[in-house]
């Protein structure tokens, strides 16, 4: 292993029973990288972070951070590790600063050294106002905020993150990928699983995950090369009964539907599809609609992926 | 194993307590009520029996007689009847125990010495009040025979007999024969025992379940810091709670403390480490806290107050269950604390009972750690 791989997976597989959650997953992130596990739910981005972190040991093949083998080795590396799950992991009957006091003993953090950490952390997530409000009082961005700053009090070389943006308003979500964008200045290397792709399309490289397993795995831009053709956008007045109408028309999987906007994936000629949708559309009765052609986003990739 | 890391965990284990009273409750309010409910409750002795006496005699000698009954503390005279039919009622109706049937030819048939019978019909269906009844009311009967056999022999200037054997009972230990004495010694073992047991097996379960352990797992904590800095506090409520028995029990119940206290404390932190660990393994296999603390009260409670030997003497039992009443370490407790109670025994007298105590910690504690994963499964 390159020692600059913090992070590398061998066909790592995890069965229970005969369900397979995750199957023949490969990757490796380079220390100091931002790397966005993104799939939907039920993709397998819990099992595998669980198991990156040692915390569940797989059915087959290998998980290594730092060198280590996390199903026999996690106890050697834990202290350089940084894990969030998803379910919000903390005592809701402590309060802020108590949970972050027992994360700080628990890693022995030193005493002359703990209260100066635990304030540099109320800041950054901007919790200092908060700190003696119990844990379970707190609004889900905070929550997140807190688990985020409990996940960090030892300084830790990697962190894993499960979806920890789920639920969050969008304010939070943002100061929460700016303290991410931050602690990279500190070389930390960051795996993050999340549902929303606007997200991953602030890391370094993405791994798109589903039904276990890695489909592709690239910078956000690379990934968008993946995509042959190109994406239109329709904009009309009845955009439901307009991609029940084109889905008729063209092959499956090439129209989705992004809020009150379709899309249409065509494979080569832009023109030929949009004529030929916007004859579709015109002989159902429905107005003509607005049509442009727009940069493929990586939501337009897994969609397309998934065909 | 880092003293920082296990006291991280006790300070933690300490506020969860603090912060819920439900906890609070099972800790020391529960085992408050169950000292007072059972020390007032439950006692073996039997006394003031309701009496109903039929007195077809009607003489001064028939009336001495009852007298003696009802000056007895053992019996309390609820009432006359005058016939069989009104006996049957009232043991019917509960409100007589056992009745006394006078004979006319009571009085005539004691002064001249040819004696007389008189009945006793005892409500069986308690057989312990009944057998209790019975043997005071031959008590009451003979002492008032032999003081007519003593009035005649001395009015017919006879000699005072000969000293036949005497029985001089001297009782050792508990010398009022109170059974609270006996049982409240008792009491206080089944109490820690229920109350330690249930305290732990909540602890490792809502961590599973409220999700906490994901997170705790993924730190460098080991498995032996987690169990100890748990089982600390609970060990501290464990420690008050004998306290506070001890206190009920010197000031409330008026029990004779005959031992060395720094003995009854040592032994109790012995047994409560392993009663603590019980419950602590049974959270930690079962990780749900509604099954870990019905399957802990199932094990302590049902074996506490029946095997240990607390009420039910473990020598009456059928043989298979006497041998199996040797896991039970309430069993050891009670005899620990009786012992050091009651008859002021030293360790040497009890070592055997407080090995016994010591490894069942040492056993309990050891497949708990073994149990308890850092990995979810």
């Amino acid at each position: 292993m390159a020692p600059s791989e913090a992070i590398k997976t061998n066909a790592l597989q995890k069965r229970f029973g005969k369900v397979t959650a995750v199957e023949e997953l490969s990757l490796g992130v380079k220390s100091g990288e931002l790397f966005g596990l993104v799939g939907s739910d039920g993709a397998g981005k819990t099992t595998t972070l669980r198991m990156l972190a040692g915390i569940m040991d797989p059915t087959g093949g290998e998980t290594l951070v730092l060198g280590r083998n996390m199903a026999q080795e996690a106890e050697e590396v834990r202290g350089d590790i940084g894990y969030m799950s998803q379910r919000f992991g903390l005592y809701p009957d402590l309060t802020v600063l108590e949970n972050l006091r027992f994360y700080a003993d628990i890693h022995m953090i030193p005493a002359r050294e703990r209260g100066g950490r635990i304030d540099e952390l109320l800041g950054f997530s901007n919790l200092t106002p908060f700190k003696e409000r119990l844990a379970g009082k707190l609004s889900g961005g905070m929550k997140q905020k807190l688990g985020l700053a409990c996940a960090l009090v030892h300084r830790p070389r990697v962190l894993f993150l499960d979806e920890p943006t789920n639920g969050v308003d969008p304010v939070s979500r943002r100061d929460f990928w700016r303290i991410l964008h931050g602690l990279l200045g500190e070389g930390v290397t960051i795996l993050v699983a999340t549902a929303y792709l606007d997200e991953a399309e602030r890391c370094h490289r993405v791994g798109l995950m589903h039904r276990g397993r890695l489909l592709a795995c690239d910078t956000p831009k690379g990934l968008k090369g993946l995509m042959t053709g190109g994406v239109l956008e329709f904009t009309t007045e009845e955009p439901r009964r307009a991609v029940r109408l084109l889905s008729a028309d063209f092959p499956s999987g090439s129209v989705a539907l992004f809020g009150e906007k379709l899309h249409l994936y065509y494979a080569d000629d832009p023109e030929e599809a949009r004529e030929r949708a916007i004859a579709s559309l015109k002989k159902a009765g429905l107005e003509a609609p607005r049509v442009r052609q727009v940069e493929p986003s990586l939501e337009d990739l897994f969609v397309s992926l998934l065909r | 194993m880092k003293a920082k890391r296990v006291s991280a965990v006790a300070r933690k284990e300490f506020l969860h307590v603090l912060r819920d009273w439900r906890s609070l409750g099972i800790g020391i309010a529960i085992p408050l009520v169950m000292l007072f409910l059972f020390g007032y409750a439950l006692t073996l002795d039997v006394d003031r029996v309701p009496l109903v006496v039929w007195d077809q005699s009607q003489t001064p000698a028939s009336r001495t007689f009852i007298g003696g009954f009802s000056a007895s503390r053992y019996f309390q005279l609820v009432g006359e009847a005058g016939g069989y039919g009104e006996i049957e009622r009232a043991i019917e109706a509960r409100r007589a125990v056992i009745a006394l049937v006078v004979p006319v030819d009571f009085a005539r048939g004691v002064a001249s010495g040819r004696g007389s019978s008189v009945q006793a019909i005892i409500d069986g269906s308690d057989s312990n009040v009944a057998s209790y009844a019975l043997g005071y009311a031959e008590g009451v009967t003979r002492s008032y025979s032999n003081q007519v056999t003593l009035d005649s022999m001395r009015r017919g200037g006879l000699p005072q007999p000969a000293a036949g054997l005497d029985l001089e009972p001297r009782v050792w230990f508990n010398s009022d024969m109170e059974s609270r004495n006996y049982i409240f010694p008792g009491l206080i073992a089944v109490v820690m025992m229920v109350i330690a047991a249930l305290l732990t097996s909540l602890t490792v379960a809502r961590e599973w379940e409220v999700g906490t352990m994901e997170q705790l797992i993924a730190t460098p904590v080991t498995r032996g810091e987690l169990i100890l800095g748990k089982l600390i506090p609970y060990f501290c409520i464990g420690m008050l709670d004998l306290l506070l028995a001890i206190l009920v029990g010197e000031f409330v119940f008026d029990i004779p403390m005959r031992g060395q206290l720094w003995l009854i404390f040592a032994s109790c932190s012995v047994f409560l480490a392993g009663a603590l660990s019980l419950g602590m393994l049974i959270s930690i296999v079962t990780k749900s806290q509604f099954l870990s603390s019905q399957i802990a009260l199932v094990a302590t409670m049902l074996p506490a107050f029946l095997l240990s030997g607390f009420v039910f003497p473990i020598a009456n039992m059928p043989y298979p269950i006497q041998l199996f009443t040797h896991v039970i370490t309430a069993r050891y407790f009670v005899t620990l604390l009786r012992g050091i109670y009651l008859k002021g025994l030293g360790l040497r007298l009890l070592v055997g009972e407080a090995l016994f105590l010591l490894a069942f910690a040492a056993l309990v504690l050891t497949l708990a750690h073994h149990k308890l994963r850092k990995k979810i499964e």
